[in-house]
């Protein structure tokens, strides 16, 4: 189940969306949250979703987690209806907010899907201390919610979308409320996480340094209405080679300087890697 | 009512008015089940060994809702001649309103005293807080005859105490209870942001209080008034029975009940003047909620 | 040395007051000739207390026994039917109106119609007073604690595809219990005043208040504040015994992000 990689091309992808549109309606009127979105991810492949503050990114991955219904065009899962997807837990899902459960301690949060999807006891405390060696948080398995920092809530959490083996991983921001340190050592351990699991992932971010660093792609998005402005492949190599030093490295630089480019609607200097839709 | 906007369902029609139709839906379904019950129920009961589980259903126990309703516009035993009991019922329900009043407004202010002294003194907050919760384990209510005495030993002048008065002293000691707590809570409810805030502007005490804390503990306070209201009204009807202040809808109730052989749905006049008393005081805080609405904008729906 | 001066203030400063009221009192009974009838001392109540132990324990048992009953009774009624009604738009809709009668009516008015019900030989009217009584505040809060679902909390169910049934069961009602607690440390006391305030609407005796009421009846001032240190005191156990309830369920219940 997670031994699909980017390297094997398979014919459905993880995440296929096309000409969605979402419009929201409120007290004053409506609001076209998202305009004409089309987006593939193939199995195995990191995504990010970057823009400013109500471009709609947070809601394309709602929509796809089926946590919201698109207005109109079609969004597909593996394939599946994202509702089918949903029902069939194709994903894992980590929000901004780590959301464990305060009443349970670390190693029940991460065994409470598999809880709810009629997993065994002795297969749910395998799972929770498989999954707590590598978010290295083996010591605190006994440990409640609010006796960890917010970077250990955080990866809690993660282990927690991890624990059914999906093949794909939504992340909302999952890393917007840690400080910088703590942000740099977390990424560093997702694409290590991601290479050991295949997963494929969406993930949400208003950081450029950390979806280029992350990311396969990059996808800017521009607000009001929220709409893709562009897609960038950042090819920094394999998840072995994304090591600390690669913060320092050239190549990362200019792809920062690409996507921040994309952001600020100017047509960035180096075309490499560009594909515009 | 905070609920994301894509998952609000879209409401068609007054919401409102919507509200009001099914909980007078619900009313009407609890009459339908009163009288099913009575129409399909054993006449003695549901009985398990010794305990009575389910009421008896005679006319006496359970007297039909129209008969209860009816009985509302024959003339009334007592009073004037010819009064209708309707007339009667809101009568005394007046007057228990007018001594429920009377004790909510004393409990008010010495709640709100009792919050800003604990407020501006933790060593007060942490003597008083405890007996404020223990206070309301006492059922003062069950030595209201004794209240009375206390009473009648008061005499300066022209002013002579009443019994009436007695009633509303045990209606404030119910009503000040939730109005400390919730005062208090509310007094403390800003942020140290604002507290910090207001120190830097060189703000003293008092200012702090009038211009942040009780503008801020607006919200903690409604509910609190509105339980306060509630207390008074409940110990008003109780410490009129105990007191034996007669005029008001307790006295009423104890009486009606007594001629409840010969009149059995008369004994539930007096208790539907109860809930009308009780429903005034809950509209009269909703309506001070509104007043006061521009100080709960941050409040968060319960 | 912080903590030590913090519990200082938090045991030792109501105990003294407390203790200093109560010398207070006996002094001015004691200096102003106070009679028995307007207020006896503190000594002489505690002194009847002591002599009538057994009566009073009696009639506490019997008054705490109903409003123990009561307490269950409503606090299970108030929880369950809260929960159809987080679970259930149009049960919620049906009750509100209701309840909200129902919260501000002194419930004890509905005691001599219980009695017609129920028969005036038997307990069972008071501990129904109890268990209404109960019954308002638990609902109200449990409702109010189920509604409190965090966003991400909710989110992350419906990504589960939990069943409703499951939402409720993980994640709604044990973060309602913080809620669920407050409403039922409130009827606690609820249930022991409507028990004793049932008993004077008629009812057969041998419970604290009906012996309120008759001690103070045969001029007994010092026998009727005992019996009232009773009910206190039973007022006093099942506040503690909930309170200490709420502490030992709740006690991770601390707020994380």
């Amino acid at each position: 189940m997670s031994d699909t990689t980017a390297d094997v091309p398979t014919a459905v992808p993880a995440v296929l969306v096309e000409g969605v549109d979402k419009v929201f309606d409120t007290k004053k009127g409506t609001v076209t949250a998202l305009e004409q979105i089309d987006l593939t991810v193939a199995p195995g492949e990191f995504v990010s979703l970057i823009g400013p503050s109500g471009c709609g990114k947070s809601t394309l991955l709602r929509l796809i987690a089926d946590l919201d219904t698109p207005t109109t065009g079609s969004l597909t899962v593996f394939g599946k209806t994202a509702r089918q997807a949903r029902i069939d837990q194709e994903y894992g899902i980590a929000f901004q907010q780590a959301g464990l459960l305060p009443w349970r301690d670390v190693s029940a949060n991460i065994e409470l899907p598999l809880e709810l999807h009629g997993v065994g006891k002795a297969a749910r405390a395998a799972r929770s201390a498989e999954l707590l060696a590598l978010v290295g948080l083996s010591d605190f398995a006994d440990s409640y919610p609010d006796q960890l920092s917010g970077g250990m809530q955080q990866r809690v959490a993660i282990a927690r979308s991890l624990a059914e083996s999906p093949r794909l991983l939504l992340m909302d921001e999952p890393f917007g409320a840690l400080d910088e340190m703590t942000r740099e050592r977390m990424q560093t351990e997702l694409v290590r996480i991601t290479a050991e699991t295949g997963a494929a992932v969406v993930f949400v971010t208003h950081s450029i340094p950390e979806a280029v660093y992350l990311s396969n792609r990059v996808v800017v998005m521009s607000p009001r209405p929220g709409r893709i402005r562009d897609i960038t492949t950042v090819s920094l190599g394999s998840a072995a080679e994304r090591t600390e030093q690669l913060r320092e490295d050239e190549a990362f630089f200019e792809n920062v300087s690409i996507v921040r480019e994309l952001l600020h609607g100017e047509t960035p200097v180096g075309i490499r890697g560009v594909e515009n839709r | 009512m905070t609920a994301s906007p894509a998952r609000l369902p879209r409401r068609r029609g007054n919401p409102v008015a919507g509200r009001v139709l099914l909980g007078a839906a619900g009313v009407v379904l609890l009459v339908v089940i009163w009288e099913l019950y009575k129409a399909l129920g054993p006449a003695s009961g549901v009985v398990i060994g010794d305990l009575t589980v389910l009421p008896r259903t005679t006319d006496i126990a359970m007297p039909h809702v129209w008969d209860m309703i009816a009985t509302l516009f024959e003339p009334a035993s007592g009073g004037r001649k010819g009064d209708p009991v309707w007339l009667v019922v809101a009568q005394a329900a007046a007057f228990t309103l007018g001594v429920a009043a009377v004790g909510w407004i004393v409990g008010v202010v010495v709640g709100m005293l009792l919050a800003v002294l604990m407020q501006r003194f933790r060593t007060a907050e942490s003597a008083v807080l405890p007996w404020i919760i223990l206070s309301q384990t006492v059922p003062l209510i069950a030595i209201a005859p004794l209240v009375r005495r206390w009473g009648s030993q008061i005499s300066v002048g022209d002013f002579s105490w009443e019994n009436w008065m007695s009633v509303a002293v045990i209606a404030s000691y119910l009503a000040f209870f939730p109005v400390s707590i919730g005062a208090l809570r509310g007094l403390n409810s800003p942020d140290a942001n604002h507290v910090e805030l207001f120190r830097s502007y060189g703000a003293g005490w008092w200012r702090t209080l009038v211009t942040l804390r009780l503008p801020a503990s607006v919200p903690y306070l409604l509910p609190a008034l509105r339980l306060a209201a509630a207390n008074a009204v409940i110990g008003t009807v109780v410490a009129e029975v105990s007191i034996g202040l007669k005029g008001g809808i307790g006295r009423m109730i104890l009486e009606y009940a007594q001629q409840a052989s010969s009149d059995p749905a008369r004994t539930w006049a007096p208790i539907f003047g109860a809930i009308a008393v009780g429903l005034v005081a809950a509209g009269f805080i909703a309506l001070l909620g509104v007043l006061l609405r521009r100080y709960r904008r941050g409040e968060v729906p319960a | 040395m912080r903590g030590q001066a913090t519990r200082a203030r938090t045991v030792l400063a109501p105990v003294l007051l407390g203790l200093f009221a109560l010398a207070l009192w006996q002094v001015l009974v004691v200096a102003f000739d106070i009679k028995p009838f307007i207020v006896p001392g503190p000594i002489a109540i505690g002194s009847e207390f002591g002599a009538n132990l057994s009566t009073v324990v009696q009639g506490a048992l019997v008054t705490g026994g109903n409003a123990l009953v009561g307490l269950v009774i409503g606090g299970i009624g108030g929880i369950l039917f809260a929960v159809i009604a987080a679970l259930v738009k149009a049960v919620d809709g049906l009750s509100a109106g209701v309840v909200s009668a129902v919260a501000v009516v002194p419930i004890v008015a509905l005691a001599p119609v219980l009695y017609a019900m129920y028969g005036a030989n038997a307990e069972t009217a008071r501990q129904l007073v109890a268990a209404i009584a109960v019954f308002i505040p638990v609902y109200v809060n449990t409702l109010r604690g189920l509604r409190q679902v965090r966003p991400v909390h909710r989110d992350l169910m419906h990504a589960y595809a939990a069943s409703a049934w499951q939402t409720t069961r993980t994640v709604t009602i044990p973060g309602a219990l913080p809620f669920i607690f407050t409403g039922l440390r409130i009827a606690s006391s609820l249930a022991v005043i409507s028990a004793l305030i049932a008993e004077y609407f008629g009812g057969p005796i041998g419970g604290l208040g009906k012996s309120i009421t008759s001690a103070a009846s045969s001029s007994n001032y010092n026998l009727a504040w005992a019996y009232v240190l009773g009910a206190i005191l039973v007022g006093l156990v099942f506040y503690c015994v909930t309170l200490a309830i709420e502490m030992f369920v709740t006690r991770h219940h601390r707020p994380t992000s």
